[in-house]
């Protein structure tokens, strides 16, 4: 059924699925649910972000639906602000923030460090725990009406006036705060701690340099908008007026609480999805990354740069004209290390040996929408730019942009790359193309035409708008149409895939790496005998089959 | 109601010219490096395809001028675009000394304007086109913001506080005024209009629809009828039991606990309703609150009378170490009949 | 006494990595309090610059007594914590429960006093709401002093319950023998935590009871 998938070895023998492999180890519900595999936990995770992903787009499909007309027409004016909140919620605490991390980051990161396991399984376990009780609490929210504050949460409409169900939808999303922390935590320790012999820092691939600058803001970050959100919840319940002036409190210092962690989290959203591309574009150019020092000390200048920027989201909100001078320059230079990232892979093209196979179809995406995406973000720090374009459709492109055209597209390209060694199967390829396509055909229809409302004006979370801005909003609608029939095809044929598609080797792209050192899919233990690692993380000089990261294992 | 695809809306300010400058030029330099890496991408994936499955790519690093090269080229280019949009945002929050003050409220969901004359509106807003304009909002419930895409501004407006921004309108029309901050159900029909007037036109309309009494001298009756006379102007012979207030707004105040600070609005709104947060150096602290006693508006009034005293004859009417964003107006003598300016 | 090869988990090398990951983890946890913590202190911060005669006038009327005594029941837990991590290292099994349990009491007494101070000040109408009375210049914003205060020592009180019931959970394994010289990592770990706990007390003893404390 489905063309060949050329792998860029020599044609292997009729092929079997290992004997025993994490996936078949054991059965039945309880082997899953109880597990401390990092690899099964990976895919509960890989479940549960899924069902939350369909779920904002839906919300998201209801949204662009009511956007065909002017007029609210669809639903109510309520019902309207109920959507946005709560697409933004899901969106960003059950899927953004989790995804990369939670899925291909338990899966990779000690595979690619030549562990048999993360440093705290449980931990990892209770992480997903932690997750779906976040997850219960946010949907109560849902059910039971929902929550129309906008998932900003501003004081003292959310504190004071909002009569939606802020106090279980914030208390949701303290509780996912801490599977996001415990998933940092995990990291950090895993990478500083368990490396195979011969794994130095500087022999790390692309991809871990990345989720550990992640975890670095995961860890410093999360807490803050944990405890922000339980005042929230607090002064709602208790009337104590931390943020509200009717009480004395201040609405501004809400905001700075909020956005300190809420800059960092879209840092969070993005570097893994770059530590993706990172090895996408190694591996389909068969080149070491250009400049992997530079790239990995640029993931970490992103993170810590990225804890001084807040305040670019205050420009218009009452902070004094001298802070605002100083976040807008700050936020220049932490553009500057993305910028030259997108330099460096576009480097490791020249002179590539290039396939463009379905993941390496989504890496060059990335690059190409993240450019765009940080580029209208370098001017959003612009001062007097800002004042026009804040809070308008101008600032929701640039962020879709970096979220959905960014890090979407860097999830599906390492779903797409790492699903032979996570499932053991291949999925059809003209399909998965199609699906590539349409997703970026789909998306740039959708947002582009965004960022020209915003310059004309049109505010967001607008229920309602001028007639004018009419054109643009309905070939934003049909671009969503065509997105969302995009994101569908990966759903079905991975499903699929599972029952049906062909057997995949060890290495199916001819890669190097650790994780393709072992089967697909791998063992439980990962690892028959640990890895001793003698050689760089991108060393294609010879035939990556036959010289793999270290000596080959069974 | 234009229905064709326009890019930019209407330009109607000085400050929307500079913000249109602004972003062409962005618009150009994003536009070269999204082409360009775009434009390398494409050429790179067919010019460097594999050929043979085993292939490999070439073992080379990029030498450091390059990588220093495009560093710092991007970020001069940021930080030259970070300074021109740092002056015009200065100048937004940087109102010239003739700049009218008008009062904004916003409130779920309307807009009420005051203008100095006593006129009041909702949702919409007359000015005069070529005059400054300086608008000193607060909001009496969440925060709102104050848009208007003509003069490419914008302002939160926060309920506890005082915000201000200004403008000068340079051609007539009718303009979108929406508000910017997510503010419940009707958000987005919290909308209304800024109607820019040739001032003839002006000075008609303001006539024309029920003038009523200046702001000032609204202020001036709520002095009187609230009893702050009694502390603060007491007739001659009765006891001072608080500070004058005449030549306060705009000078350095020294506290009680110690601090100095600066006669601002919030600093006059924040007296009336929370007195003991800020006592004056060498006063008890007696001042009752008019917390739940006065609107907006009426606070909006009496800031607006307070800020028209003039300091008394042979001192100096201060604007001392004053860094508000007031372009304070020298007050002129107690109520007459309202003028249209 | 022989390596515990039970202690050793399946995906460590060895008893090493296994402290020193775990060791490092806590330290990483504890960064991550200290973040949490961190936007209380902000908000203490912002307002008593804001409102300082409310707040020292506030700060005025706590128990600075139970405060006191409080500081030194917390230092006390922190030397019997400490204490039992020695008896671990010198292989005192009977020690380590009773430490253990020293270091429980003490945090209960901490917990004992500061019901006191709260049933003190909800008897003064301190407490933060529709019933709130203060007799003094400013009682607006001297009841944010008061909210801050509830949700600061509310929430470190709540990580003192928190690390009792985990020193609980250790009793029956130290009773059991469990911890010995080499390896009693648990009880160091917790003991991290509880230090931490101490510490935070530490700030907020004098941002929250001294510092209104000196005469106008």
């Amino acid at each position: 059924m489905d063309t060949a998938n050329t792998p860029a070895v020599e044609p292997m023998p009729e092929l079997e699925l290992p004997r025993t492999n994490y996936l078949n180890a054991a059965y039945g519900p309880r082997s899953w649910l109880f597990t401390r595999d990092h690899k099964r936990i990976a895919i509960l995770y890989l479940a549960s972000v899924t069902a939350f992903f369909a779920l904002g787009g839906f919300f998201a499909l209801l949204i662009r639906l009511e956007l065909l007309t002017p007029e609210g027409d669809l639903v109510g004016p309520d019902t309207y602000n109920k959507l946005f909140t709560m697409h933004g919620i899901v969106m960003v605490f059950f899927f953004l923030i989790p995804s990369i991390p939670a899925v291909l980051g338990n899966f990779l990161v000690p595979l690619m460090i030549g562990a048999k396991d993360l440093a705290f399984p449980k931990l990892n376990l209770a992480s997903w725990y932690v997750y779906n009780l976040g997850a219960i609490f946010t949907l109560w929210s849902i059910i039971h009406g929902g929550v129309d504050t906008g998932w900003t949460f501003y004081t003292p409409f959310s504190t004071t006036y909002s009569n939606s169900y802020v106090v279980s939808a914030a208390l949701g999303i303290f509780i996912a705060g801490f599977s996001s922390i415990m998933t940092g935590l995990n990291f950090i320790v895993t990478i500083h701690r368990l490396r195979a012999p011969g794994l130095t820092w500087f022999r790390l691939p692309l991809f871990l340099w990345s989720m550990y600058a992640t975890s670095l803001i995961m860890v410093l970050g999360t807490p803050v908008i944990a405890i922000t959100l339980l005042l929230v919840a607090a002064e709602r319940v208790l009337h104590l007026g931390i943020f509200d002036p009717a009480l004395g409190g201040d609405p501004v210092l809400y905001q700075h609480l909020f956005w300190f962690y809420s800059h960092p989290a879209v840092y969070i959203m993005i570097l893994p999805a770059m530590g993706v591309t990172s090895e996408l574009v190694a591996a389909f150019s068969r080149r070491a990354v250009v400049g992997y020092r530079v790239v990995a000390f640029a993931s970490v200048a992103i993170a810590v740069l990225g804890f001084l920027v807040w305040g670019h989201h205050m420009f218009v909100a009452g902070e004094s004209v001298y802070a605002a001078t100083i976040f807008s320059v700050l936020s220049m230079l932490v553009a500057i290390p993305s910028a030259v990232k997108v330099f460096n892979w576009t480097a490791t093209l020249y002179g590539g040996a290039i396939s463009l196979e379905t993941p390496m179809l989504y890496a060059l995406g990335f690059i190409g929408l993240f450019t765009i995406g940080g580029l209208t973000g370098v001017m959003v720090a612009t001062l007097g730019f800002d004042v026009h374009v804040h809070d308008t459709y101008f600032v929701v492109a640039h962020f879709h942009y970096i979220m959905v055209g960014g890090a979407i597209m860097g999830y599906m390209g390492g779903l797409h790359y790492w699903w032979p060694k996570i499932s053991g199967r291949l999925y059809p390829v003209f399909l998965s193309r199609l699906a590539a396509l349409l997703i970026f055909v789909g998306f740039n229809l959708t947002f582009f035409p965004q960022f020209i409302l915003g310059y004309l004006g049109m505010p967001r979370r607008y229920w309602s708008y001028p007639p004018e801005f009419q054109v643009l909003n309905v070939l934003s609608t049909a671009g969503a149409s065509v997105l969302g029939l995009g994101y569908l095809l990966p759903a079905a044929y991975f499903i699929w895939s599972m029952r049906y598609g062909k057997l995949s080797p060890a290495n199916p792209w001819g890669a190097v790496g650790l994780e393709w050192d072992t089967d697909s899919p791998p063992p439980t233990h990962n690892f028959d005998v640990t890895p001793i690692v003698t050689r760089g993380p991108y060393d294609y000089g010879q035939q990556p089959a036959l010289a793999p990261q270290e000596a080959p294992v069974g | 109601m234009r229905t064709q695809l326009p890019l930019f809306p209407q330009a109607a300010s000085l400050n929307a010219h500079h913000v249109d400058l602004l972003t062409y030029v962005w618009l150009i330099v994003s536009g070269f490096f999204s082409l360009l890496i775009a434009g390398l991408i494409l050429f790179y994936m067919v010019r460097y395809r594999r050929r043979s499955p085993g292939q490999v790519g070439v073992e080379q690093a990029a030498p450091l001028w390059l990588e220093i090269a495009w560093s710092a080229i991007p970020l001069a280019i940021n930080l030259a675009m970070f300074g021109w949009g740092a002056k015009v945002y200065f100048d937004l929050y940087r109102p010239p000394a003739n700049a009218v003050e008008y009062f904004a409220i916003g409130r779920q969901w309307m807009w009420k304007f005051q203008h100095p004359e006593g006129n009041r509106e909702i949702n919409q807003l007359h000015v005069p086109v070529g005059q400054a304009v300086k608008m000193t909002m607060t909001s009496e419930d969440v925060i709102h913001s104050f848009y208007v895409p003509a003069f490419r501004l914008k302002q939160d407006v926060l309920p506890g506080r005082y915000t201000t921004v200004w403008f000068r309108p340079d051609r007539p029309g009718t303009y979108h005024l929406f508000c910017a901050e997510y503010c419940g159900t009707e958000h987005s029909l919290m909308i209304g209009s800024v109607v820019v007037m040739e001032p003839t036109d002006y000075e008609a309309w303001l006539s024309g629809s029920r003038p009523g009494v200046s702001t000032v001298d609204s202020g001036a009756q709520l002095f009187q009828s609230l009893a702050c006379v009694t502390c603060h102007a007491p007739a001659p012979g009765m006891p001072a039991r608080a500070p004058r207030l005449e030549g306060l707004f705009g000078r350095a105040v020294k506290l009680a606990d110690g601090r100095t600070v600066t006669a601002d609005d919030n600093y006059i709104r924040e007296s009336i309703l929370s007195p003991a947060a800020k006592v004056t150096a060498g006063w008890e602290p007696i001042m009752p609150t008019f917390q739940g006693q006065v609107t907006e508006e009426q606070l909006v009034q009496l800031v607006a009378y307070v800020k028209s005293l003039a300091a008394p004859a042979g001192e100096a009417a201060g604007t001392g170490g004053a860094a508000g964003p007031a372009g304070a107006r020298a007050a002129t003598s107690p109520p007459a009949t309202p003028r249209p300016r | 006494m022989a390596s515990h090869p039970t202690a050793l988990a399946h995906h460590f090398d060895n008893l090493e990595q296994q402290r020193e990951a775990s060791t490092f983890g806590m330290w990483v946890f504890l960064v991550t309090e200290i973040m949490f913590f961190g936007g209380l202190f902000t908000a203490y911060a912002v307002y008593r610059l804001r409102y300082q005669e409310a707040f020292a006038a506030a700060s005025n009327s706590l128990l600075t007594w139970a405060g006191s005594i409080n500081t030194a029941v917390l230092i006390c837990s922190s030397l019997t914590m400490v204490l039992a991590v020695r008896s671990a290292q010198v292989d005192r099994r009977k020690m380590i429960v009773l430490f253990l349990c020293l270091t429980i009491l003490l945090g209960a007494v901490f917990l004992g006093i500061k019901a006191y101070e709260y049933r003190t000040e909800w008897q003064e109408h301190h407490f933060p709401g529709a019933g709130f009375r203060f007799a003094g210049p400013d009682p607006r914003h001297a009841e944010m002093f008061f909210s801050i205060y509830f949700c600061m020592t509310g929430l470190h009180a709540l990580h003192m319950i928190i690390g009792m019931s985990v020193l609980a959970a250790l009793l029956l394994p130290a009773w059991r023998g469990r911890y010995n010289p080499e390896w009693h990592n648990p009880l160091e770990c917790v003991g991290l935590y509880w230090h931490f706990v101490d510490i935070v007390w530490i700030f907020l003893l004098p941002l929250l009871y001294l510092f209104g404390a000196h005469p106008r």
